[in-house]
This record gives C-alpha cells, structure tokens and sequence, in this order.
C-alpha cells in the first residue's frame, strides 16, 4: 500500500485548463473521494497518477518517490476506468489472469488460478469466469474490472466512478462492498465521481474540484456542515442549501427577501467573527429550518414526498425555502405556518469572495 | 375483400413493382454479362467446339476435362502460380501489415504519406507493368542503373530464367502492399485506445500488447485482406503479359497466361473452357479453406 502525492500539477488540453495547480495528498490505507461536477478534472488528475497523462506542470509522487515520466506499467497502480474496458475478445478468466500474465516475471498458473478463484469468491463471480464480457451485465462487468485490479497486489486502487453505470439498488450494494473492501484490504483508495452521496458514504476524506481547482479537503461531515465557499455550499447536499441575502444593520441581520431581522449575538459563528462585512449570504441546510415554532410564517407551496422524509417549498417573503421534515410532519400544501432557523447551525458567506466567514 | 383490405394489397403491389424496376437493369447486366456466360461456358467445356473453324461442334463428354489434368505442362504452371502466389502475397502481407504498424501513430505528414504510399494501388496494372518493363530493362533501365552505382554487376530482370518470376513478383508486391497496408491499418484503428491503456496499467509491455490485443483484433481482416491478394494474385494475368509474356521459355507461364494461350493462340475454345472451370473450382476451394479458417479463429 502506499500514499500518492500531487504537488502544483497542472494540466492543459490545448487551450483547456483541465487543471490550474491542484495539491492532494492520499493517505496510506486511505479512502480518499474527488468530487467534482463534470469537467471539474476529476479524471484527469486519475490519469495523471496512473501515468497515462503527463502534468504539464507539478510533481507527482508515489511512496515518496517521484513519478513525473515514469511510465505506467511501472507506477503498479490499478485503475477501474469508468466504461470498464474489459479486454472484449478474452474470457473474464483471461480477463482476470491478464495482469498476472503481462509481466516479466510471470506468475505460474496454479498460482493465477489460485487468486483469480479467491478474487472471483469475493466478488461473487465465480459463475461467470467463462463468459465474453458482452455477455455480461453492467453490474457484472464492474465487477470484473474491480477484479481484475484486485488480483495483483497494486499500490492504489485508482477508480473513474466505476458505480455511476449502475441502477441506483445496485450501487448502493456495491458502495457497501467497495467499502468493506477497502477495509479488508487496508488499500488506498483514489475515488473519483460526482455524486456527493457516495462521496459522503464512502469517503475518509473528500476533495472538492471544481475547473481544475481545489475547492475544498475535510471530512464528508466538516465539507457538508462547514463548505468553505459558496460552490461547495451548493454542489454538496441534496436538496440544495438555501441561500440568503443578509444585511448588517445596528446589532441586526437583516434578510430583505424573508423581510425578517435576527440579532446577531443568536448566530454563534458570528461573534466570533471579528470583521463582519456590510451585506453577507446566508446558508442555511434544508433540515435547519424548523416547522411550527419561531414567530415568522410561511405558506406551504409545494411538497416533494421522498419517502423517508419530505420536502417542503415554503413561500416566505419573496423568497421559496427548501425544508426538510419527517415524513410524519402534518403539513398541507397552502397551508400557513410558522418556521424558525437554527441558527446555530447557519453558516455565513461573503459576497464578494464567495469564502465563508471565519 | 374489402375495399381497405384491397388498397394495402396494391400498394404492397406497387411497391414490389417499384423494387423491381431498381433491381431490374443490374439483374438484366448480370444475367447478360456474367450469368449466362457462365452457363455457355460450362456448356463448351464438354465440347469440342473452337471458335476459329466453323467445324460441327460435337459433344465430348469430360474428354477436355481429362486431357487438361492429366497434361504435365499444366501442373508445371500449376506450380509457377502458387509459387509466385506465395512469395508475392508473403511479402506483401510482411510489408503492408508492418507498414500499417508504423503508420497506426500520427505523426507530422500523416495523411501525405499514408496518401503517396496507396498511389500505386490506384494505377492500372497495364500502366505498371509498361513502365516496370522500362526500369527492368536490362541495358537502359534505372534499376540497373542504380545497381551499378554500388558496383554489382547487371541483372537481368526478365530475361534470366531464375529470376523472371520473382521480378514480376516483386512488381506485384510494388503494387499491392498498400492494399494489404490499407485493411490492416483500417483494422488497427478500429482498436479502441482505451484497450492499450487498461493493458498499460496491466503493466503489459509492447510485445505483450501486441500478441494479445493488437494481433487477435486484427486477424480477421489480416486474414480478409489475404484472401483478397492469394485469388487475385492467382489469377495473375496482366502483369505477366506485359512484362515477360510467360517467358523466358515457360519459367512466367502462370496458368492464367496459359488459359489465354489455349483460348486465344490456339483457338481451343472447348478445352479452354474446361481448364477455366478447373481454375474456378481450384479458387473456390481455396477460398473456402480460408474462409472456414477465419470462422475458426472468430469462434475461438
């Protein structure tokens, strides 16, 4: 197992900056989730550990050591690519025994046989070893590939959303498995995709990318409770944060839009804050807002049953807010009720550099 | 029949006339230039019939059939033919399958190249085998020329009976290694990228890569491209008649060049047509054999 280092890299495609100077470091026996919309680099920082793509700036470093045009059968990285690319015209036994086969030294059969059967039994895939891939289904050929990076002993496994071709029961299983795997193998684990919730339930750590830049790296909890700016605010959390215009006003916040005031001594990250600037956002987590207390009222415009809670669009002000609530709340939609935040959980931006306030 | 019923059935009517009228004149041509041909010719074949002497034409029976067969000179061509089948599809193949290697990475000049390399495929073999018949003379030819720049001595192309055939073979392989280039490198393109990638990170090396993904991906038109050039080469006529006109002596005499001599020299038009269907069935067997052979390596 070993920690991979990107120090500075960047990366153009003509004149495409895939990325503009990104710093990541995965830990030993890590897992480790890049998370980013699409063309945020995700990939290409993936290749760029694996050694399939070249930075054009930066270093990389595997173990310490430095990687920058080292080729890839060198690096001894897995990659699990995010179409699979399973070798089309060979058996999932010969798929497997590939990177055993493909080295110098090669391994006896007995011994390929060995670990493709232990690999195989872990992945439940014992039935399929002599089929073609495209006789396989999605679900199938993920575990294949996933196989196929297992049965050497590689320094990271490198994954390109490997669950994002699979319907939605099935990579929650596979989410289950890759985790116990990773536990089971103490591996480090390069994970990239798009999706934050598999970021949150997979990750040790998460990296947020958004066009080529670092957004933010902290635990699933510190990303969701304390985004650093706006953009991770947004991108993480379904339904999306709720995003206030505040104004400073004698001792008051003041929201225009709710046309409510708080005082500022009831928002904790406030006062600590030393140098509070005129106008700031206001993010509040759709499970922050409270139905039935406070003072302030609202009307229920719209309700999104989700099953295992609902989602409430409350008309306050001028403004629709996102609440979340238990599926068991009695809520009728243009029904009139009373809300409140909490507000020890709001979490506050500034305008101008879209960075929170600390 | 109702009157909707009966409205469908004409418009099917007309569309079934419709296609006859597209398919109509290629059939006719067919039938005309190849289908009937080949049923008089098979009629022929058992007769005696030669299109020079107004003779009665009389029924023989497999009388030309046998008199082929069991005509040593025949085998000799036989011989001559799969000799220069082998060498030049041999080099051909060696040639244009490493071509197509080199020429599967871009690089600068890319499409020139690959452009200059297909022209002598696009010229006529008439054309070819005129100039090549210039450059091989042996007493004012470039060829000999060049040679004498390194000191050797002349060579005489098409006159020394050693080394007729193997000149006319190489003719052949001057013009037909861009085709065997051409579906090899088609084939090696249509290798999706991401295979050499994942066998990258396999840790596969070149030589690897090549024997397991590059070269069973590309057998089938390999082998495709081969069977073009063996029943082409096997049915080599213009380049021969051009060049050596089957001599010195016999030693160019393929079996093509002897098919016209007995069709269109002596005027044996039965026996002519007997040895054209020998040929026939000889090149539909090979064919066959080659065929089967891809099936084979496609379902293993």
């Amino acid at each position: 197992m070993a920690e991979v280092l990107l120090e500075n890299v960047v990366k153009n495609f003509g004149k495409i900056k895939a990325l503009r100077g990104i710093h990541i470091e995965v830990k030993d026996g890590e897992f480790l989730v890049l998370l980013g919309p699409t063309g945020a680099g995700k990939t290409t920082t993936l290749r760029i550990v694996s050694g399939l793509e070249e930075p054009d700036e930066g270093n990389v470093y595997i173990d310490g050591v430095l990687m920058n045009g080292v080729a890839p059968r060198d690096r001894n990285c897995a990659f699990v690519f995010q179409n699979y690319i399973l070798y089309p015209h060979m058996t999932v036994y010969d798929n497997l025994a590939f990177p055993l086969r493909s080295r110098m030294w090669r391994v006896e059969e007995g011994e390929i046989r060995k670990r493709i059967e232990r690999v195989s039994s872990i992945l439940k895939i014992q039935h399929l070893l002599k089929r073609r891939p495209d006789r396989l289904s999605g679900g199938e050929q993920q575990r294949v590939a996933l196989g196929r990076a297992m049965v050497r002993n590689p320094r990271v496994f490198l994954m390109d959303e490997p669950l994002s071709n699979l319907d939605a029961k099935l990579r929650e299983e596979m989410r289950v498995e890759l985790k116990s795997l990773q536990k089971n193998l103490h591996a480090t684990f390069f994970f990239v995709t798009h999706d934050h919730v598999e970021a949150m339930t997979l990750g040790d750590r998460v990296v947020v990318l958004n066009q080529g830049l670092v957004m933010q790296v902290g635990s699933p909890e510190e990303v969701y409770a304390r985004p650093h700016n706006l953009f991770v605010a947004r991108f993480i959390g379904a339904p999306e944060i709720n995003l206030l215009e505040g104004e400073m006003d004698a001792g008051f916040v003041r929201c225009r839009s709710l046309r409510v005031s708080w005082k500022i001594e009831d928002f904790p990250f406030l006062r600590g804050i030393s140098k509070i600037p005129e106008k700031v956002f206001l993010g509040v987590r759709p499970e922050d807002i409270l139905l039935g207390v406070g003072s302030e009222r609202g009307e229920v415009y719209l309700i999104e049953d989700l099953g295992v809670d609902k989602v409430v669009r409350l008309r306050a002000g001028e403004v629709l807010l996102r609440v979340r609530i238990s599926q068991e709340a009695p809520v009728r939609v243009g029904e009139s009720v009373s809300y409140d935040l909490r507000r020890e959980k709001v979490i506050f931006f500034d305008p101008m550099t879209e960075r929170i306030l600390t | 029949m109702d009157g909707k019923a009966k409205a469908m059935h004409q418009k099917a009517l007309g569309e079934y006339r419709l296609k006859l009228y597209f398919i109509g004149p290629t059939l006719l041509v067919l039938i005309i230039m190849n289908i009937f041909p080949l049923i008089w010719s098979l009629g022929l074949s058992f007769t005696n019939y030669s299109s020079l002497t107004s003779k009665q034409i009389s029924f023989v029976g497999f009388a030309n059939y046998s008199r082929i067969l069991r005509d040593p000179f025949i085998w000799k061509y036989f011989q001559t033919t799969a000799r220069f089948v082998i060498v030049a599809v041999g080099i051909e193949f060696l040639l244009g399958f490493g071509l197509a290697l080199l020429l599967k990475e871009q690089f600068k000049g890319w499409g020139l190249v690959t452009t200059l390399i297909l022209v002598p495929m696009m010229l006529s073999p008439v054309v070819v085998g005129l100039f090549w018949t210039f450059i091989m003379d042996a007493n004012f030819g470039v060829l000999n020329f060049l040679i004498s720049l390194f000191g050797l001595k002349k060579v005489l192309w098409l006159t020394n009976p050693h080394i007729a055939l193997y000149s006319v073979a190489l003719v052949d392989i001057w013009m037909w290694t861009p085709f065997v280039m051409l579906i090899s490198l088609t084939g090696l393109l249509a290798i999706p990228k991401s295979l050499y990638e994942a066998a990258d990170i396999d840790m596969a090396s070149w030589w690897f890569k090549f024997r397991k993904i590059t070269l069973p991906l590309v057998s089938p038109l390999l082998v495709l491209a081969v069977l073009f050039r063996v029943i082409d080469a096997f049915k080599m006529f213009d380049l021969v008649f051009i060049m050596t006109g089957g001599g010195p002596g016999d030693v160019t005499e393929t079996v093509s060049m002897s098919l016209y001599r007995l069709a269109f020299n002596k005027f044996k038009t039965g026996e002519s047509c007997a040895m054209a269907y020998i040929i026939l069935i000889l090149i539909i067997a090979l064919s066959n054999l080659l065929i089967r052979w891809i099936n084979r390596t496609k379902a293993a």
